[in-house]
């Protein structure tokens, strides 16, 4: 992938040089990555094709200043909202994913959002065909008012549909997967995988301690924690994911 | 334990104070008298109007896992000769029972019991009916260890196809997940003072305007009143605020007239209509037509063609 270069390491503050899955060597932090380093992780070479890609916010509840963030955001990360969806392979088979970009307005869930990830899952429950979605998000994008919150809804029925005509799911949750997202579509996959260390909760770090009055415990939210209270299936290194992923989408195909 | 309880006593006095200071009568309503109105103390809650609505009522308790959440009412009631769950969100009548039930802020076996009382109701084809009223899901430990995420979403998803009818009222505060935790239904209305956004103004102020202070801008910015979400079409009406006894009968004659409508149809049409509702819920511009690709999701379920 990407040549190895000199990054300051957010979490142990060492420059470091991050190999090719942008891993901090002294810590484990785990570097976002762009969609294109996420998917060279996973997808077969050139398999992805982007859905949906001309799909754009708008206003909703009419605010000020919301259509300036969002260019903005579009302008500094080249992204064109907080989620890209699309069809590859992984081994050969078809696939349905969607990535999730912190960078963009921290991963909010807006209309835009709410309305990929659906078309993800609605594009599975049609084809048959896995949807492996990997989120990234710091929760419902508060710009698009109540319209926000309803993404919650629609993604979690949606996911109810993939119940119902047996279509997989599979969650991979990276750093950082929080409120509306993880109180919708990112608990209800059939399989929950997550990468290392990632901070995995409803209620932000921050939220929980102004609500308790003391710092939280050391570990509290992260993957590892959240592998111990039984909300999710495995953690699984960069290096292992294509491997995992090809393995679950084996076992979960079913034979007429 | 002992710190979060002195926090929710802190904030008590706080808002007791804060409301001597407010106790006047609104006339024009602001979206901030509404966010103050749908928080005032003596307002009805979900246990006085499932009373004064309720000719009996029996209340069942817990999870079945973990315990029980005082910050969650649910039972069974009968309503002229008609069975009904009820569930709500209880923030407690006065200050004892505001602290006993965490200002109506459930954590995850909240969750879970009103799921399992909705899974109950669809078992006996009973219908459902939410009384909304929480600043939102518990932000603490525990809540958090015990996944309050996971039991949200798990009510997302269940609610949204359970096969009998399900109401859904706003009787005050509409705080966030917490809110939705139990909103999803056929039929969501809310009173006329009541609120329902994404996030408390408070917090909108301190995130996005980055001044604490400016809640009541914030309030107006968000557009969380009836009527904003009447004219957005997230709800379906709006229900007057009169005394309390009058508001329960006329909640009482819109749970009546909805559910001799609403249970003559086959439970499976009652779902595919709630799943096209709130698939259509959102705003974005180049999208594509959703509708043909549900119509042919439901063709290839066994419970929604």
């Amino acid at each position: 992938m990407s040549n190895e270069v000199l990054k300051r390491c957010p979490q142990c503050q060492k420059d470091v040089q991050v190999g090719e899955h942008k891993i901090c060597p002294y810590c484990n932090y785990h570097f976002p990555l762009t969609v294109a380093e996420r998917l060279a992780l996973f997808a077969d070479e050139g398999s992805f094709k982007e859905m949906s890609s001309g799909m754009r916010s708008m206003n909703p509840i009419s605010l000020a200043g919301y259509e300036e963030k969002l260019k903005e955001n579009q302008k500094k990360s080249s992204l064109s909202d907080a989620v890209t969806i699309g069809r590859c392979t992984i081994g050969g088979k078809p696939v349905v994913v969607g990535i999730m970009s912190f960078a963009f307005m921290g991963g909010s869930m807006g209309s835009v959002v709410g309305e990929k990830i659906t078309q993800a899952m609605v594009e599975g429950a049609l084809t048959g065909d896995p949807v492996v979605l990997f989120t990234a998000s710091g929760g419902a994008r508060m710009q698009e008012g109540i319209f926000s919150l309803m993404q919650m809804a629609k993604t979690a029925s949606t996911a109810a549909l993939l119940e119902e005509t047996r279509t997989p799911l599979f969650l991979v949750l990276t750093n950082p997967t929080t409120g509306g997202v993880t109180a919708s579509f990112a608990m209800l996959g059939d399989v929950i995988l997550a990468e290392p260390g990632a901070i995995i909760g409803f209620a932000g770090p921050r939220v929980i301690e102004g609500t308790i009055g003391e710092k939280l415990p050391e570990g509290f939210q992260r993957s590892e924690f959240q592998l111990e209270k039984g909300f999710i299936d495995s953690i699984v290194e960069r290096k292992k994911l294509k491997e995992t992923l090809s393995f679950l989408i084996e076992t979960h195909t079913r034979r007429a | 334990m002992a710190d979060e309880k002195k926090q929710v006593l802190q904030e008590t006095v706080e808002h007791m104070e804060s409301m001597l200071s407010n106790n006047q009568k609104f006339e024009a309503k602001s979206s901030w008298d509404c966010v103050l109105l749908s928080r005032q103390s003596g307002r009805p809650g979900a246990k006085a109007f499932i009373s004064m609505i309720c000719d009996q009522f029996m209340e069942l308790h817990g999870d079945r896992s973990y315990g029980d959440d005082p910050a969650m009412i649910g039972g069974i009631g009968t309503v002229e000769g008609r069975a009904i769950t009820f569930i709500g969100n209880r923030k407690g009548a006065n200050f004892r029972e505001n602290v006993s039930c965490n200002y109506g802020m459930s954590n995850p076996e909240g969750y879970r019991k009103a799921l399992r009382l909705a899974k109950q109701a669809e078992k006996f084809g009973r219908p459902v009916v939410c009384f909304i009223d929480t600043p939102g899901a518990y932000p603490g430990l525990g809540s958090e260890e015990r996944g309050i995420g996971q039991a949200i979403a798990q009510n997302l998803k269940v609610f949204s196809t359970l096969k009998t009818p399900v109401l859904c009222f706003i009787i005050g505060e509409g705080g966030s997940g917490g809110a939705l935790g139990i909103g999803i239904g056929d039929k969501l209305y809310m009173l006329e003072n009541a609120v329902y956004s994404v996030i408390t103004p408070e917090g909108f102020a301190s995130i996005l305007l980055r001044d604490p202070s400016k809640a009541k801008e914030a309030a107006e910015a968000m557009k969380m009143t009836s009527h904003h979400l009447k004219e957005f079409g997230v709800i379906h009406d709006i229900i007057e605020e009169k005394s309390p006894e009058e508001t329960a009968r006329l909640i009482k004659e819109t749970i009546i007239r909805d559910l001799d409508n609403l249970c003559s149809k086959p439970p499976e049409h009652l779902v595919r209509y709630r799943l096209k509702k709130i698939r259509g819920i959102g705003e974005v511009s180049g999208g594509k037509e959703w509708w043909q690709p549900l119509l042919e999701v439901f063709a290839k379920t066994q419970s929604f063609r």
